[in-house]
């Protein structure tokens, strides 16, 4: 039996701050390639702090983090970086670059490609998320959903095998949040979403994990998980009023572009 | 001119006035002549004559200065109109004049031709030190961000009645300054993040080519040839004259 390593496996996970705060009491977890999986918690159960494991920017006081069966050492940051792509909750902290075209060749020219190689690479990344008119702009003349679909093709641009997404559809009109949905829904990568709209998760995941007091408190389909009212209120999370999720199979919107 | 590389405008602009403040101000003529290969660069990139009389608005408080020196200088006076003014303060206010109208036209010349932040990517082809660079990278874009930070604060403090009108109001203000001081650092702590999630080491990646040809040195520093070619005319040409100008 040769299955493939998980995309992310974290075990026995644990975090204190510098100034003593304990956010992670020992998270464990483990995504398949090509899942989708939300990640739900109360505002403070930690769910930042284990996002920034994931690509190596906090290291784990304990425990440890592999990410395709490559642990996340010092030693390994750099193809770490590549492998898991992080998409910021505040595009403006995404896009720090003059135009559109530098930011998204920010990470693949780190990654030494240049000239020719990387151009189709920043093409390419804008081309997925329908942002390729876009490219000479400067990030704070594009709307706000522009930006944050710009934000994923700069992480896109590395071909990361898994996305992590802090909370992607927060500040959204309508449309743009169906747009999102649309674009993540067809890209062939393991996504990790950490959010706390309840009917985005459905919509997207099958899977869905609660992080609660820096543990993983629940772990399963995610329409048994939303059914589950009395699970959501012991972690301080609730469905928008009137929204009642379709329990016995997965609610699978047909795309409806075009 | 817009198609030039920065780096060769800015060398361009920094050695015309390098060339200008040289001159010595009894040469009146020669200064003079310095504004000819300012409007052809001007023509040849279209930009147009009010586009740069409206920019020089900068240039102001230089005018303002040069303006008092004739009357509160001191030695030899002479009447002009009436007015008795000193002549050491005329010529002074003279040099002052025409050599910072002369540098300002290249410099808003050189605005006008090349976007900001071309402008830094040549500024780092010229071996500016790259933290420079970038910190001023930063600023162009994050600027209207605060700008924006900044506007949203005055308007949830005017949305409770407070409105700023004599210096007892000023703590107020500064409190508000501190927050988004505050709110500025951590924006700059988030994006660093993202920056090393992307695999930033220190420096930034250089992905655009910016070299430039030999023709395009040529032609940016024709510029200050121009006007060396016309100080070194205009210099001999007056001391033939016995300096009689």
């Amino acid at each position: 039996m040769s299955a493939p390593p998980p995309s992310l496996r974290v075990e026995a996970l644990a975090y204190a701050y510098p100034d003593g705060t304990q956010a992670l009491f020992g998270v464990d977890m483990a995504i398949a390639p090509g899942e989708r999986v939300a990640l739900l918690g109360p505002n403070g159960a930690g769910k930042t702090t284990l996002v920034m494991h994931l690509n190596g920017i906090l290291t784990a006081g304990h425990g440890s983090v592999e990410v395709a069966g490559l642990p996340v050492r010092p030693d390994t940051l750099r193809e770490i970086r590549r492998r898991v792509g992080l998409v910021f909750q505040d595009p403006d902290d995404q896009l720090f670059m003059p135009t559109v075209r530098d930011d998204v060749a920010f990470g693949p020219a780190n990654l030494g490609l240049r000239g020719e190689e990387l151009e189709r690479r920043v093409e390419r990344a804008l081309d997925r998320v329908g942002m390729a008119e876009a490219i000479d702009r400067p990030p704070h003349h594009l709307s706000f959903g522009q930006r944050r679909r710009v934000a994923v093709a700069t992480v896109l641009a590395m071909e990361p095998d898994v996305l992590v997404l802090d909370e992607p559809s927060s500040n959204l009109d309508p449309a743009a949040r169906r747009e999102l949905a649309e674009i993540l829904r067809g890209l062939d990568v393991t996504v990790l979403m950490v959010t706390h709209d309840l009917p985005y998760a459905m919509e997207l995941c099958d899977r869905a994990l609660i992080l609660s007091g820096g543990v993983i408190a629940a772990d399963g389909p995610t329409g048994e998980i939303l059914a589950d009212a009395e699970l959501l209120a012991r972690h301080r999370l609730e469905l928008p009023y009137g929204f009642a999720p379709p329990a016995t199979s997965p609610f699978r919107r047909p795309s409806t572009r075009g | 001119m817009h198609r030039l590389p920065p780096q060769c405008k800015l060398l361009a602009v920094a050695a015309f006035a390098v060339v200008v403040v040289a001159t010595p101000r009894e040469w009146v003529w020669v200064l003079a002549a310095y504004g000819l290969p300012l409007g052809v660069v001007a023509a040849t990139a279209h930009v147009p004559p009010g586009f740069v009389l409206r920019r020089m608005v900068i240039e102001a408080p230089f005018v303002a200065f040069a303006v008092v020196i004739p009357f509160i200088g001191l030695g030899e006076r002479i009447d002009v109109f009436g007015v008795a003014l000193s002549v050491e303060g005329l010529w002074a206010s003279w040099n002052i004049l025409a050599k910072a109208t002369l540098g300002v036209v290249a410099a808003v010349l050189l605005a006008a031709t090349t976007e900001p932040h071309m402008m830094l990517l040549g500024a780092r082809r010229l071996r500016v030190p790259s933290l420079l660079v970038q910190i001023a990278m930063f600023m162009l874009r994050y600027m209207d961000v605060i700008a924006g930070e900044a506007r949203r604060m005055r308007i949830a403090r005017e949305s409770r009645g407070f409105q700023a009108r004599d210096l007892r109001h000023a703590p107020v203000i500064a409190r508000s300054a501190g927050a988004l001081f505050i709110r500025s650092y951590e924006r700059g702590e988030r994006v660093h993040l993202a920056m090393l999630s992307r695999g930033y080491t220190g420096s930034m990646p250089v992905t655009q080519d910016l070299s430039a040809s030999w023709r395009q040195w040529a032609v940016a520093a024709s510029l200050p040839g121009t006007a060396l070619a016309v100080a070194a005319v205009g210099g001999t040409v007056g001391a033939a004259l016995g300096g009689a100008w």
